[in-house]
This record gives structure tokens, sequence and C-alpha cells, in this order.
């Protein structure tokens, strides 16, 4: 029995894991890859922090920007937290060896993104996330925490609102293992792939720990907010970070005009990208007149990205780009030391809403929080597990999963579950993506509905028990269309434009009905949600 | 455009697809078949992007990213070399990435972190990018001989803590890569040709040899060599 069972090994689980393993508690991460896979690894453009090591700033402007571009779907006391926590956050990273870009006088680097008063994030050329994930991936190889790699998370295991572990899918093997802990902390990343074809997100961002949590007796938050990245390639879909445009780089319409204020909050820029193209334009982000020199240094993932999957060279053309989904805003509900409604059940990083993005995330902050909410919720949950009064009972949950998987493993496969993927990610980028009304919001939920019905229908066609991406795919499709639903009937629900959530048959925002996040969960298996104040 | 695929489910075979696509790099090819030919097709991806490192492979008997690569007629495309392969193009990374633990390649901090210039931050930047794909460990000819040898990514991991003026263990690293480590290297330079990020082990390898030199070691072949007169 684990004190802290963590699932998912990215930045946020692995800071969890190392700040649990700091007090002596019995850790474990599962992943369904390995760590170094994460999500993480594709963050680009920096880590905020009020340091000032590059003009003038102090955490109160660092939470009032925050709390500006949240757009009242944030707790200030929240915010307040992360960002005084920031530069210790970034201390304790170049403590461990983050290889941070540097100023001339050695101070750590730092640039400014959109919807920020300063030059506030921390960077590591372009590969910020990657160099942060590895250098925690080594400590946690160094500290000998267990990573149990190539397990899939199918259930958590909970008895009278209490978390007694979870169940997992041994990828390799196909078994199915129950994995008891007396607290589990979920960091199993967004659910973007839920625009798939449309999304900068790894093909793993299905959204696990977000379904499974929900179905375990969590609430769920915001999840109608999903932010769109102003700048993917154009054909690849492949993210061009932001520190682009805030190093200079202008977007241009096919008349070569600036047409929007490229550091705007990314929701902003994102519409009005989205209005150019549909207006028959093409967009084009321009960063020649930086140099090749400054791109060299600062922007050299840009440049390869943009070489090797669009051909085209920066330092002297034109990168034609298109707004896709990018980071999933809302996620599991959590209180203020990151714990669910369900006793025991943590979460961090972005299948969490920690209720600091709200109605829209600033570039920066993504990375922050995972390390901020990562070290406080291992912290937390061994706080927590040393409370547990360990229950004797044998719950069903391995059972079930048991026989769950041996129904998908019966399947008829009738209907192609890969083509209704495809279908799902076309239609949510056109009807819940930048621009939403109820008439287009409504085809989509019968599109949902539809496939929900069928799900029975559809399976998988390996029937071989060793290392089956096919049903690991599929089970990973059934956890995006639960998810669908709830990001549909919130987004419909929601009659107004906030952030991320823009209806064009309801432009203006609603204070006295829908300043406050929505929320579901489920009881007995029947989704419900709360009503708005 | 036709692709050979070296195959593995309890034992090897060898499968032709054909791929109607314009172009594509071999991920969207080994995407194609999955959807719309053959849903057992294994294989590992994540990013397309080129930075996570999940989709390794080989094409042609050189290790590729599937995601990085635009594939050609005829191409073959088989597991990575010197790995344990668990099924089709799918491989055991787990024993590749002990080399880490082994060669204690990760930062051991000092009770007051010191400033970096920006010149020793150069010193590991590019070595920093490592996205522990395994194609240099895939391309490395020792393997063929030493199972034990620490290998190019454990080793430029090494260098990159190393170079660290923050990190507060180098003499403990250094010591820990003399066996199996930089000596068993033969400099070949195979390492550095694949990269995907465009690391040179090799060049780092011959930096660490530099440095243990400095610490009193020296090359184990040499020192056999001239006992010998």
């Amino acid at each position: 029995m684990y004190d802290v069972l963590i699932v998912g090994a990215g930045g946020a689980g692995l800071t969890a894991a190392l700040s649990a393993a700091k007090s002596g508690a019995k850790v474990a991460i599962i992943s369904k890859s390995y760590p170094t896979r994460a999500q993480t690894s594709m963050a680009q453009g920096g880590i905020n922090a009020a340091l000032a090591n590059n003009g003038e700033d102090d955490t109160q402007s660092h939470a009032d920007d925050t709390f500006k571009s949240a757009n009242s779907l944030a707790n200030r006391d929240f915010i307040d937290k992360l960002c005084n926590s920031a530069p210790d956050a970034i201390a304790w990273l170049d403590s461990i060896g983050v290889p941070f870009s540097r100023t001339a006088d050695g101070k750590i680097a730092q640039r400014r993104l959109g919807g920020a008063c300063a030059a506030r994030a921390a960077y590591a050329q372009d590969f910020t996330g990657l160099k942060i994930l590895h250098t925690l991936y080594d400590q946690v190889l160094k500290a000998d925490i267990e990573i149990i790699n190539e397990h899939y998370m199918l259930n958590i295991d909970v008895k009278d609102n209490i978390v007694q572990g979870i169940s997992a899918l041994d990828i390799r093997s196909t078994q199915i293992r129950t994995i008891r802990a007396k607290s589990v902390i979920l960091a199993t990343g967004g659910y973007s792939q839920l625009y798939h074809g449309y999304t900068t997100n790894s093909s793993g961002t299905t959204g696990d720990g977000i379904a499974a949590a929900l179905r375990a007796g969590a609430n769920l938050s915001n999840i109608e907010f999903m932010q769109f990245h102003p700048t993917a390639l154009k054909n690849s879909k492949i993210l061009i970070s932001e520190s682009a445009r805030g190093a200079g780089g202008y977007l241009l319409n096919s008349k070569l005009e600036r047409f929007t204020d490229e550091l705007a909050a990314r929701d902003k820029v994102a519409r009005a990208i989205l209005k150019e193209i549909d207006s028959g334009q093409e967009v084009w982000l321009d960063i020649r007149h930086l140099g090749e020199e400054y791109i060299e240094e600062n922007l050299p993932q840009e440049r390869k990205l943009a070489k090797l999957y669009e051909h085209i060279d920066p330092v002297n053309e034109l990168i034609p780009i298109m707004p896709i989904a990018h980071y999933s805003m809302g996620g599991i509900e959590v209180d203020e030391n990151g714990m669910s409604a369900v006793n025991g059940l943590f979460a961090c990083g972005e299948c969490s809403d920690h209720k600091v993005h709200g109605a829209n995330r600033l570039g920066g902050n993504s990375l922050l929080e995972l390390i901020v909410f990562g070290r406080e919720s291992g912290k937390n949950a061994v706080t927590y597990s040393k409370r547990y009064k360990e229950s004797i009972e044998r719950t069903e949950q391995l059972d079930s999963d048991i026989s769950l998987i041996d129904t998908i493993f019966n399947s008829v496969n009738k209907i192609d579950f890969y083509e209704k993927r495809t279908q799902l990610g076309k239609i949510f980028y056109k009807n819940a993506g930048l621009f939403r009304n109820e008439n287009g919001l409504k085809i989509a939920l019968e599109s949902v509905k539809k496939i929900q019905e069928e799900l029975n229908l559809m399976g998988i066609e390996d029937k071989s028990k060793n290392y089956n991406t096919n049903l690991v795919e599929f089970i990973e499709f059934t956890n995006l269309i639960e998810l669908a639903q709830i990001l549909l009937l919130g987004a419909i629900e929601r009659k107004e434009s906030r952030g991320a959530h823009y209806r064009d048959d309801y432009l203006e925002k609603n204070d006295a009905i829908f300043a406050t996040p929505t929320i579901s969960y489920k009881t007995n298996g029947e989704l419900l949600f709360k009503e708005y104040l | 455009m036709k692709i050979v695929i070296e195959r593995y489910l309890k034992e090897s075979y060898s499968q032709t697809f054909d791929v109607p696509l314009n172009s594509p790099t071999l991920l969207e090819a080994l995407n194609y078949i999955k959807e719309n030919i053959d849903r057992s097709l294994t294989f590992s991806s994540g990013c397309r992007s080129s930075v996570c490192g999940s989709c390794s492979i080989s094409v042609n008997g050189t290790p590729k990213l599937a995601c990085a690569y635009k594939v050609q007629d005829s191409d073959t495309i088989s597991p990575m070399r010197y790995f344990k392969v668990l099924k089709d193009l799918v491989v055991d990374h787990q024993n590749a990435q002990r080399t880490i633990i082994d060669s204690k390649s990760y930062s051991t901090p000092l009770e007051l972190t010191p400033n970096v210039s920006q010149k020793q931050e150069k010193l590991n930047e590019l070595q920093s990018d490592c996205i522990l794909c395994g194609v240099c460990y895939s391309a490395c000819p020792v393997y063929e001989t030493n199972e034990e040898f620490l290998g190019p990514f454990a080793l430029t991991r090494s260098w990159r803590y190393v170079s660290d003026p923050r990190d507060g263990a180098q003499k403990e690293k250094i010591d820990t890569i003399q066996n199996s480590g930089v000596w068993d290297c033969t400099l070949c330079g195979e390492c550095s040709l694949v990269c995907p990020q465009g690391i040179s082990s090799k060049d780092d390898i011959i930096k660490l040899r530099t440095k243990s030199t400095q610490a009193g070691y020296s090359d184990p072949s040499v020192t056999s060599f001239t006992s010998m007169f």
C-alpha cells in the first residue's frame, strides 16, 4: 500500500512525487507511457515569476494580470498563492539544474508573453518545458521513486467517498491490477484531443484522469473553457510559441497588413485570426525582422519546426498559421489543499481546475502551476495519508474493470471509432471552437449522443493481449466522449461570452448569472450540473 | 507508395502496406495504416513535433523519429536495434534509461545555488535539448559487444551536469563513468550523425575524457598497452 500514488508523469506528477517523497512517504508514479514523453515537453515559451530580471515587476502585478485575464472565474486567493510562490518555484528549479537562459550579468533571462504587463516569463530558449521536465525526471530517478511505466489507469477505487487506490491496465500484458494507496494525486493532463486533428497537443491528451475522477464522484469545473493557441502551423497543426510574438513578431493577412494587437490575451488574438481566415484571408506570422542571429539564439525550435513541418525558413519567409485547441482550462475542481470532492483524491496540473486560469490562461502560467501546485498537492497528500484509516474490505472495482475489458475484447466493431474520432474533432473545431452558438452546439451534442448510443457497436479489431494500443485508444476515446457531452452542455448553458467561451448569439458577458464556474458531477451514473448562483 | 514493415508478435514477420498519401511523414503513414488498413499495427507516438521522443524507429537500418522523416517508396521500417522488442515497432526503453541512474547523470544541488553566467549556460545548452528518444543508443556499435556500456545519451547527460556550476558532485560523476563509460566509446560518431536534436555525444565523451584525465584517470587500453613493455 502506497502513501501517495501519482497518476501521470509530466511536470505536475513528477513535482508532486518529489514533494511527497521528501517527507519519507512511500510514493509511486504511474504513467501510460514514459515520464519524459508527457505534454510538458511541448511547452515552449516560459514560466512566469515576477523576478524583475528584465525591467520592473512585482508579484502583485503578476496576480493582477492573471486575475484580469481569468474574467471573474478564478479565485484571487489561489492566484495570490500561485504568484507569490512563483519566485521560490524558479529558485527551486534553478537549484536542481534547470538550464535557464541567462542575461549578460548571469541572472535568469525573462521575456514578455501575451497579457502580461512585464517581461515575466523565465525561459530556456524555446525548450522551457522540455528542459524542466527532463531535469525533474533526473531528480525522480535520483530519489529512487518507483515509476510504473506503460500502465493505464482505468478507474479510481473509492469506498464511501474515500480513495482506496486505482485499477490499472498493464499495457504490455493486458492484465488488470489494483494498486492500493492511501491517497491518489491525478496529474493526467487535459482533454484537447476532443479537437482531434485541430490541436497542438500530444495524442495522449485524452482527459483520462478527469473522466475517471468524474466517475469516482469528483466535481468538474469549467469544462467548456478550451484555450485556442493563436499560432499553430497551418498544415501540420504544430505549435509556434507565443514567444515569437513576445519578441516582436507580427501577424499579417493576405494584404500583408497587421490586423490585431499581437500581444493581447490569447482568446482575443485567436478570434481575430480566425475572423481573417473565415473571410478568405491567409494569416501569416512574420518574424523575419528579428534577424537570423536573434532567432537562432532565442527561437531555435520555432525555426526548426517551421522548416521541418511547413518547409519554410522563418528567417526569410512568412509562417502560415491558424489557431487551434491548446489548453484545457477546465478540469477537476479542487479546494485550497488541491483535494477534489472525493477524500484523498488530489489533482494538479492541467487536469485540475485550480481556479487560477478562469476563462483564459496566460502564457507562462501553466508551467508555473505544475510546479507550485504540484509541490503543494504532494505535501498535502502526505499529510492526508497520515490520518487515513486502512479499509480491509475489498471493493468491486477490480471485478468491474476486468469485465469492462472482457466486454471490449468481445465487441463486434461494426462502427469504426477512429472514423468517429476524426468526425468529432472536425465538428468540435467548427461548432464548439472559437465561435459558438446554440444551434451549432446542439448539432454537435446530437452527434455526441449518437456516438454514445453506438458505443456498444464500436470496439477493437486487435484481439492480442500483448501491447494492445488499439484497446488503449478505444478506452481513451470513451473517456473523451464522456467529457464531450459535458463541454457541450456547459457551453450551451453558458449564454454569454467570457474569455475563451465566445457565443456569437450572446456577445456580452453576463455577470449577474455567469460570474461563477460551471460545475458538473455524477450521482448514480447520472450527469448533473449545479445551478449557477 | 509501398512501405515494408518488419513486425513482431511472438515471432518476426514482414508485411508490405500500400499507403495512398502524398509525401507523408512516416508517422502519418503509420497512423494511416492503423486507422484504415490494420488496427493491430503497433507503434508509439506522442507530440508529432520531434520533442517527446516517443516515435523513434529504424528506417532502412538507420534510427530516426517517425514524425520527422518523410517516408519514401519501398522503405523498410523496423524496431530499433539493441532494444528488446515488445510488439511490432514498440521497444522497451526501461533498460536503456537505467543508464541515467548507473551514470549518476542527475543534479546534486549545492547548499547555495551559485549564479550561472551566460558563458557557463552555453556549455550545456545543446546537451539539455536531449529528448531521450534512444536513437543514439540504437546507433551505437559498442552495444554489439558490451551491453553494460553507459552509452551516448547517458554520457551526454553526464556532461550536462558535470559542466554545470550548480552541481555539487562532479567528481563523483567522473568517478562513475570510468567503467563501461567514457573509455569504452570508439569515437566512431554514429550517435552524432543520427541525433534528431543535433547533439554530438561523441564530442561530449571527448570532453568527459579530458575531465577524467584532469581527475587523474587515464585510458585503460593505453595503460595496458604500455605496461606490456
